[in-house]
Formats: C-alpha cells, structure tokens, sequence
C-alpha cells in the first residue's frame, strides 16, 4: 500500500497524562464514531468479564421450550435444545475477545517481531521472512485456515494459531516497512553509539515507535479473527459444541432462517457484527488518535 | 362488421387469453414448453453421485441410486401400500424384472431372462452377461463383494450360464439370505461385450468406464454428469424389465443447504426433496402446501455404542446405567422432532416377540442409574463421545443432550465431531469410547442385523468390538433355522440374542429414524425401498 | 521494462516452491486415510490395504512427493478421489464459474465504493462521510455466509424478485457453448439472450454477497486516496485556475487517486477468491471453492492441492499484472523500475 507520507522521524514523545486525554476527548468530539465505537469496546469488555456471573440461565443447560421466540423468560428466544440464547450469547463474548485477543497477541509477536528483523537487519533475514511472508499470502487464505484446523484438529487453540499464520505477512511487511524506515534514523544512531547492542535497539526503540501503526492493525485483526472462527464453524471445523461462541450459534441457526426461527442466528449475528464493527472503528479511531495524516 | 364491433371482438379475446394464460401459473423457472416439464423430474438432495457404478471403489450412497435406477436386476420386489396409504417394497414378494421366471431348487436357483431383452447400446442381454456381472460383483472387492457375501455368494463357481437365456446360481449352503440378495443393487447386470472393449490390463472390469458411463439394460441411462453438481438421466423407451416409466427426464441436482433446498420446495421450483431433516419435514408437513411422506427405515436404529474391550465401558453396570440415564423423550422430541419410533420403555429386556427393531426396557430413571454407577464401582469418568459430522444435523443434539444427562451420573464427556472422511477410519480403528451412531441393513432380517452388527467377526459395524459364544450360537442358530425354515427354532434364537443384547447394552438402542421426502402435490408414485434411494421408475408427474 | 519482469519471475519461484511442499505436508497430515474411506462400508484389512497400495498411499513420504513433483512437472494434478475425474480437468471446468463470479461481485463492488469513496472525501467530515464509513464498515462485519443466507432468505423467499439459488442456471437451461466459461460472455458471443438473462439472474445474489463484504477496503482506500491528492499542491492549482469543482474531482483528483485504489484491488481480489469458498457454499455454486472445501473435508489429497497451486499462480500473476499495469499508469513508477 502506498504511503501518503513517509515518516521519517519517530513519533514524538507524549507528554503523559492530560495532553492525551485532552487529545482523546478531542478526537472522540470531532468524530462520533469513534466516541461510539469505544463506548461498545467497553461494553464488550465488561460483558466478557462479569457477563457469566450475571446471566439468568446456564448457557449449557437444555430447556423445556425449545425453539421458542423472544419472550420476557427469554430475551432473545430458545434454541433446538431449549437453551437460552440470550445467556448463550453473553456467555459467548468471552470465548471470541478471548479468540481475538490471543490471535492477535500471537501475530504480532511472531509477525511484528519477525518483521521489524527483517526491516532492521536487511539481508539475509530480510528475505527469508519475505519469502515465509509470500508463501503464506500466495495460499488462498481461508483454505489454508481450514486445512491448518483440519489438520490439527478443531479445539481453540488451532484456530486461535490458524488465524495468526494466516495474518502473518500482513503484520510481518507492515513491521518490516516501518523499521526499514526507521533503521538510519537519528535516535537508532544515537542508541548505536551509545553502546547499545543491536537486539537491545531493536526491542527498545524500534518496536515502541510502530507499536502505535501495528495497534490499528491490531484492531482490525480482532475483528477479522471472530468472522475467520465463524466461517471455520460454518465448515464444521470451528468450536466444539456445546462451547457458545457466536461464530457457531451463526452457522448453526442459519439452517433455521428459512423456517421463520429468526432469532436463533440473528442475535448472535447481531453481537458478532457490533463487535467486529466496534473494532474496525476502534481502529480508525485509534489511528486518528495516534496518527492524524493517515486517516482513512 | 363496425370497427368498435371489431376491437371489442379483439379485446374480448386478447382479454380471455390473458385470463387462460395465467391460470396456468406455472413457477417463474419454467419458460415455455410446458409438455416437456410435465416429463421431466427436478430432484434435489445434499449430495450426489460420486460414481455411478455400485461396484466402483469408494462409491457412495447417491450413486447406490444412479446404479438402481440404470441397471436391471434378475428379480425385484413387489409393493404393498402401508397404513398411512404410502408405498413401499415389500421384502417378501419377488416379481420378475430382467428373468421372467424363477425355479427355486434345492441347492440351486434357475432364472429364464426375458426374450428381446436389450442393453441400451441395442446389444441383447444374455447369461454371459449376467455371469460376467456377478463375477464381477464378488471380483472387485470392498462393500459389493461383501454385500454378496451375505447371501452366501461367494464364488465364480456358483454362477453358471446354461445358455444363452437360462442362468443358474448354484449354493454352497443353504441361506435364506440367497434370494433377497439377488434383488438388491449389487448384482445388477452388465453390458459385458462393451465393457470388455473397455476394459484394460489394469483394470480388468473396466471400472473406469462405469464410473461415469451407464451400461445396462435399465430404465434409464446417465446422458450428463457434472460431479458435485446434476445428473441426468433419460428414459430408455425399449425397457422390458417393468411397466415403462412416466418420466422421460430426471435432473438431479446437488444442493448443499438445506435452507435452500426448502425454500426451493416451498417456491415451487423443484418437484422432490429427498432425505429431509426431521425439523424441516414436521415444519413442512404443518403447513401442508407439499405433500409429505415419510416412512420408518427398516432394519434400522440410532443408538449410543459403547466400546466394551477397553475401559470404562468394558464394565456391564457401567453400560445399564447409561442406558437409564440417556434423556430418551427428549432426543425423540428435541432432536428428531417427534418423527422416530422410539425404541425404549418397552415392558422388559427380555422380549417376546421377533419383531426387529422393537424396544428396549430401558427409559429414563436417574436414580436407577445412579445406583448401577455406585454398583459398578467405577469412580467419576471422563470420556468423549463421537459422532459423524456429516450426519450432525441429528447427532449434534443428540450427543448435546445425552453429555448433559450423562454429568449427572458422573460421566463428564467432551463432543468430538469427526469429518467424514475420518470417521471411517476412527470406526475401523475401533478406539472409539462411545458414539452416536445410526446402523440400518438392507435385508430386513434381524438375524442381519445383528449378523454385522453383534456377532464375533467383529466386522467394523460390530463398533463396540462385541465378542461373546453365547452370542454367536444364538445368531448363527438362527440364520441356520432360517435356512432350512425350521420357524420355531428361529423364533427361540431370535428372541435370545435380542434379549441378551439388550441385558448386556454394548450399545443401547435409542430410536428406528425415518426417511422423509417432500414432494410437490402433483407427484405420485413414490415408495420407499431398502435402499433408501429414489425409484424413478414408478414416478408420475401429473 | 522486461528487466523488472524477468527479476519479478524469479522471486517468484521460490515462493512457488514453498507452497508445493507446505502443501503437499498439510495434506499428508491431514487426519483420516483415504483408504479406508475408499474401501467403503464393511471394509476388512486386505481390502483396505489393497486400496492403499492401488492409491500409493503405502510408499514412503518422500517418494510419494517426488512422484508428486515429477507429475507437476507433466502438467498432470492427478485425480480426485472422490469423483475420479482428473483433477486438471475439473480445476480448469470449474474455475471460470468462480473467476466469472468474482470478477462480477469485484465490479459491483466497485461501483458502489468508488463513487461512495470519493463522495465521502469529497465531503470530509459530515454526515455523508460517516455513512459511508459505517455502510462499508456494516458490510465487512458480518461472516459472508450469513450475509448470503439473508440475502437469500429475503430476496428469494420473501420476495420472490431473485431466482431459486441452485447454481449457476436453473434447471432446465443449458450452458452456452464454452469460449470464455463465462457464462455471461459466451452467451452474449452466441447470441443465446435466454440464458444470458438466466445466467446473469442467478449471479445476482451471490455477486452481491461478495460485494457487500468487498465494499469497505475499496471504499476506505479510495476516501483516503482521493482525501490525500484533494489536498495536494496541483490540486490546488487546478481549483485556483477556476476549474470546475466537477472537472477537478473526475479528471485531475480521481485519476491520481486510482492508484492506490489499484493495489488494493488486487489484494481484494485474491482476499475474495478465498471468501468464495462459503458463497458458493450457500449458493451451490459450482466453483473451485466448493470444490476445494469438498475434497478437504474427504482428505482428498489431489483437489485441495491442485487448487492451491492453480490459486498461487493466479496470485502471482495478478500481482504481477498489478505492477504492470501501475507503471503504465503511473510513469514515476515505470521510471524508477
């Protein structure tokens, strides 16, 4: 992707405190959006955290009623089992924050780390992790996420490593480029001939100073790593049942759309949209907040 | 004639053609020549042929109905008309299809084909071929061989052409099984002259050729396959082996969803849906736009199997307490949505009568299996329970519920889907602790059923690796009574090993499933055979 | 100009390299033995070790994946073991339905996002600029085969407006004779109006589906492209020399803008090629896709290797095709290059 300008000096040191929350409250006011979007990031949170103690029914526990609408017993209707979907739904925020979080941590130290090498170091390295890098953005995507969960069996944590391979070179060329670009530049010279050795640099200087690019790309990459569980699940190859996690109460209800029980995948629907929508706003949000000239 | 006298003429008639035409509302898909779709048949289903040859290698189910339909067998059998007024084969009625005459004696079976039989290249059929056709069939190994097996056909030897329109079967045992046999799929007969052209060093039976070219002398022959997507299939005008279809043409079509195989129902856009979920089909049936039909597949049961050579389950109290603990009314009700015969709570283990499938004694009693856990002695278990994902749109609740019911006698168990391709192997393995698993034979016999499923030849059906004498004397007691009809004797066997399966539950049998289609309200005809495919042969589109 | 392409090709083998042997790995790990699958019901050990030895599944690894190799190197895939056919065959039967598929959800998508695009920088920061943000946000949110269903579900069933989702001509019309196999293309050359409409009425709905989720990169890039060139100096110039607002926009800013639009197209194009697995799920659609996933879930080895090569070439020379085509627009590119 093209850069509309090129930086060529770090990011300049924020002041702590109230000049970022000033800068904050600025960003959020100018744009809507974002306010919205932080205020769902919070939500989403606390229902991940404190949301299973607070749900009225256990989401595992099969129900008389099953198959039946949205009622006052149950806000969002039952399944084929009778389970509450709306418990089901709640409940099933944790397994995706937990999902996309940990996709997300695992690209990023193997991408990023692997990337600002290659930027940093050139050579040999440089093309060793480009090559990795194409090879794996030559596969079509999410047939290799299917054949790495087909491959290893379907629990959590394959997806979880099935999804960070596949965002690999995205997260790889982004942290080469920016620590290319920053290999020569005056701070990386004046921590060279202070004594410091390359590996310090590198984890020292260069990596806070693309942490604020990568945490876009971050967000981004949470959202994409719950609809990659949910197509797998759509497959066959996602979470195992009875686990709620949106992805799979999606596939599992859309069979359901066409016999009038909307519900069953439309809630969950609903919740996996807000979340991953909430993260790609996050995103834009927070390169506005970090990065004003590459706003898109 | 005035001029407005002459437009009032043309708009009077202009406006009741108008007023004809649209009577006959026909669906959006149907352009014009509305003769040749009154011939032809749209079926969908969610999968397709993947060979058109049953003797192929890895042939699966739909092609069973490419192979039924396009080849002609010795004998078929006739119908009879059920209770709820549907159709369906009855297994104990033989009528000629491509022999016009049968002589059964006392250790061999003499079939006289019909005059003027022809393969549809235009060659007559002859004994040869149907010789070259069963040596086939016991030839090319896997599922047709064994299947011949089964009815005590085993070697070249047995088939004999006497000349070119008489064709004996010569036995090497007596077994009731001989003649039922003769009637399903498998020994269909084969266009041998072409297929010898076709064939090649390494391919000896020219099974390539068949895979996807149709050979035979039946009703209808394959003229399009798209693997994964249609076939097609059009009628051969010079049949002799029954009365000649109705449809001219059948499209079959692969569609994946099941959503969109109802809405396509529901539209009006395609004439059967075959092999529908239980939900969609009491769905459908309520509202009563299609007509429905379904019917209990014979020989056939869903039920929880229990690997009994390792442990936990090797333990027998084990197994009788998960059989009073299994949620029984709420599978029947939550997973299959009322439309399976249940086969629990009957009066006792040990039964009374030979009827096969019939229910068990066991039904849902918590407390009972409680104490048969604290009997046992085994602690706290914690196992997996496995079932095809291909077959998940019934297993997954199943499964769901059986885990919850199951952590209340203390069996913790984690659901372990596995992908079709793998559960073959896994059942082969036999490593399987417990599975949800649905079985049905062809041969509607129970001797059968238990023949693959519980006897000591611990063949990859038998997937509790149940091993017993006592049980075997009992089987092979009754297949030997069956043989020489020695009624009171079977009777006696069949009753001790059903009864003896059922004390000792190495799988606990849960519900007899059916078969469900819907079809459009101008569709007659349907029945429903062993096979569990469609026979277009007796098909009417009104 | 050759130079860069001949250098461009030779990166380009190893990348190939490396996606042969990943691969070929990932599905020899592939749990499941086809052997077993492909003795069929009732199979005894001899029949399945049969089956193996006729499958040359029972020869050591790295035999198997030279012979892989030296069959590559004959144009030879190999055959599917689940429908027989060779596999070459069906890749190249079935892959117009999906590229003819693509291509179409690709320029709906386009003409949705680029206009939408250049609204939205036109008009930075009011109300139409945060619409645009979240419709083509709203799009990308939600997994693609539930924007298929619901498609479906309202536009068929409901509404009756679509046609029956059952591929890509209803049952009774035929494919036109194959030139492109584009159905859309082939029908038009030939004259067959008929199954143009039919063909072009069951692309509708998938086409669409793939649009939806397409609509945000292209939108967003063309926002920030078009935002980045608006502010740029000849801009500038241009408004200051009294040039029409309209002339600005199309002729000066949107033709500068495009190129970055360019690259993110491509990488659009072959994110898509991967989401059409579960569009032509949903809309049986006979595509390479289908295919792929099919022979996954079966451990058909032969298939899902087949497609991902036939898929990384494509990805090479569409990016090749990409930088080609950069520096024709752009001439500093071609400069430098």
């Amino acid at each position: 992707m093209t850069d509309t300008a090129v930086h060529a000096t770090p990011a300049a040191a924020k002041p702590a405190g109230n000049s970022m929350l000033r800068h904050a409250r600025y960003v959020v006011a100018e744009n809507p959006v974002t306010g919205l979007s932080f205020g769902l990031f919070l939500l989403i949170a606390l229902c991940a955290v404190i949301g299973p103690y607070l749900v009225p029914y256990d989401p595992l526990a099969s129900g008389p009623a099953p198959l039946s609408p949205p009622s006052w017993q149950h806000w969002f209707g039952t399944d084929q089992t009778g389970r509450d979907i709306f418990s089901r739904v709640v409940v099933a925020t944790r397994l995706d924050v937990i999902i996309a979080l940990f996709s997300v941590a695992l690209v990023f130290a193997m991408g990023g780390l692997a990337g600002i090498a290659a930027g940093y170091f050139g050579g040999w390295t440089d093309r060793i992790v480009s090559r990795v890098a194409d090879t794996i953005m030559a596969f079509p995507l999410f047939v290799l996420a299917m054949g790495i969960v087909a491959a290893l069996g379907n629990t959590v944590t394959n997806i979880i490593l099935a999804t960070a391979i596949i965002n690999f070179p995205l997260y790889a060329r982004v942290a080469r480029a920016e620590a290319n670009v920053r290999r020569d530049a005056g701070f990386v010279q004046a921590a060279r001939l202070s004594g410091n050795g390359e590996f310090r640099i590198l984890l020292t200087q260069i990596l806070p100073n693309i942490m604020p690019i990568m945490m876009v790309q971050i967000s981004l990459t949470m959202g994409y790593a719950i609809l990659n569980a949910a197509g797998l699940s759509f497959i066959g190859l996602g979470v195992k049942p009875p686990t709620p996690e949106w992805g799979i109460m999606v596939a599992e209800g859309a069979a359901n759309i066409i016999s009038g029980e909307w519900w069953i995948a439309l809630f969950p629907g609903a919740a996996l949209m807000i979340a991953v929508f909430c993260f790609n706003l996050l995103g834009d949000g927070l390169r506005d907040l970090v990065d004003p000239q590459r706003r898109t | 004639m005035t001029r407005s006298g002459m437009r009032r003429r043309e708009f009077l008639k202009s406006a009741t053609a108008l007023v004809a035409a649209s009577a006959f509302s026909t669906p959006a898909i149907w352009g014009a020549a509305a003769q040749s779709r009154k011939e032809t048949l749209l079926l969908v289903t969610e999968n397709g042929p993947n060979n058109l040859d049953i003797h192929g290698v890895g042939t699966n189910r739909p092609g069973y109905e490419a192979s039924w339909n396009c080849y002609d067998r010795l004998i078929t059998h006739g119908k009879k008309t059920l209770a709820d007024g549907s159709t369906s084969y009855d297994r104990d009625k033989f009528e000629p299809e491509l022999a016009e005459d049968m002589n059964i004696g006392d250790m061999a079976v003499t079939f006289k084909l019909k005059k003027g039989a022809k393969f549809q290249d235009g060659a007559p059929v002859t004994a040869k071929d149907v010789k070259w056709s069963f040596d086939r069939a016991v030839s090319v190994g896997g599922f047709p061989t064994v299947q011949m097996k089964a009815g005590s056909l085993v070697n070249k030897e047995q088939f004999v052409a006497v000349d070119d329109a008489t064709f004996r079967v010569d036995f090497v045992k007596k077994d009731r099984l001989t003649i039922p046999d003769l009637a399903v799929i498998v020994p269909g007969v084969y266009n041998s002259e072409l297929l010898k052209s076709k064939a090649t060093e390494k391919d000896p039976w020219a099974l390539e050729y068949t895979k996807s070219n149709t050979a035979g002398s039946g009703a209808f022959k394959v003229t399009s396959w798209k693997p994964g997507v249609e076939t097609v299939y059009e009628r051969n005008d010079a049949w002799l082996g029954g009365k000649l279809p109705e449809l001219k043409k059948v499209i079959w079509r692969t569609i994946p969803s099941a959503g969109n195989r109802r809405a396509l129902m529901e539209r009006g856009d395609a004439d059967i849906s075959f092999d529908l979920p239980a939900k969609d089909f009491a769905e459908m049936r309520k509202e009563g736009k299609l007509k429905m039909i379904s019917n209990p597949i014979g020989n056939g049961m869903y039920s929880l199997e229990l690997n009994v050579v390792k442990p936990p389950f090797n333990n027998e109290k084990v197994r009788q307490a998960v059989a009073y603990a299994l949620p029984y009314e709420k599978i029947v009700a939550d997973a299959m949505f009322g439309i399976a015969n249940p086969l629990f709570g009957g009066p006792s283990n040990d039964v009374t009568s030979i009827n096969w499938p019939q229910p068990t004694g066991y039904k849902t009693d918590m407390a009972k299996a409680k104490a048969l856990m604290a009997e046992s002695g085994a602690g706290p278990i914690d196992t997996t329970i496995s079932f095809d994902l291909g077959d998940g749109v019934n297993s997954e609740p199943i499964a769901v519920l059986i885990q919850e019911s199951l952590a209340e006698i203390g069996i913790k168990t984690t659901i372990n889907k596995v992908p079709g391709s793998n559960w073959r192997s896994e059942m082969a393995k036999k490593s399987m602790p417990m599975m949800v698993n649905f079985f049905s034979g062809w041969l509607d016999y129970p001797e059968y059923f238990f023949f693959w499923c519980y006897s000591g030849q611990n063949a990859i059906f038998n997937t509790p690796s149940y091993v017993n004498k006592d049980m075997d004397a009992f089987i092979d007691g009754a297949r030997a009574a069956a043989a020489v009809k020695d009624t009171g004797k079977y009777e006696t066997d069949v009753k001790g090993f059903i009864s003896k399966a059922y004390h000792e539950v190495p799988r606990v049998p849960m519900f007899q499933p059916y078969l469900n289609v819907a079809m459009q309200k101008n569709i007659s005809g349907y029945s429903y055979w062993f096979h569990r495919q469609v026979d277009y042969r007796s098909i009417i589109k009104a | 100009m050759l130079a860069t392409l001949g250098k461009r090709l030779l990166t380009v083998i190893p990348t190939l390299i490396g996606v042969i042997i990943v691969t070929f790995l990932l599905t020899r790990v592939l749990p499941g033995d086809p052997a077993i699958y492909f003795a069929g019901p009732a199979a005894t050990p001899d029949s399945i070790a049969q089956i193996r030895k006729q499958l040359g599944l029972d020869r050591p690894k790295v035999e198997q994946f030279v012979h892989y190799v030296s069959d590559l190197a004959h144009g030879n895939l190999g055959n599917s073991l689940s429908t027989g056919q060779p596999v070459v065959k069906e890749i190249t039967s079935r892959l117009p339905a999906s590229a003819e598929l693509t291509l179409t959800g690709l320029i709906i998508s386009l003409l949705i996002a680029v206009p939408l695009g250049i609204l939205a920088a036109v008009r930075q920061g009011s109300w139409i600029d945060h619409m645009c943000r979240i419709v083509a946000t709203a799009g990308v949110s939600l997994p693609v085969f539930f924007t298929g269903l619901l498609l479906v579900y309202l536009f068929y069933f409901k509404l009756g407006w679509a046609p029956a989702p059952i591929g890509r001509l209803d049952a009774f019309s035929t494919a036109p004779p194959q030139i492109t196999g584009f159905y859309l293309i082939d029908s038009l050359v030939t004259g067959n109006f008929d199954t143009f409409l039919t063909a072009a009425g069951q692309l509708i709905l998938p086409a669409l589906t793939l649009a939806v989720f397409s609509l945000a990169p292209i939108a967003r890039m063309t926002r920030a492209s078009m935002l980045a060139v608006l502010a740029s100096d000849f801009v500038r110039t241009a408004r200051a020399s009294g040039l029409t607002d309209r002339t600005v926009i199309l002729t000066y800013a949107f033709r500068n803008a495009m190129l970055p639009v360019v690259t993110t197209l491509g990488m659009v194009f072959s994110f898509l090629l991967g989401a059409n697995v579960l569009v032509e799920k949903v809309f049986a659609w006979p595509g390479i896709g289908s295919y792929a996933v099919e022979a996954l879930i079966a451990s058909d080895f032969a298939p899902v290797q087949g497609f991902v090569l036939a898929m990384a070439v494509l990805y090479v020379v569409l990016n090749l095709a990409i930088d080609i085509l950069y520096g024709i627009i752009d001439p500093r590119v071609r400069l430098e290059g």
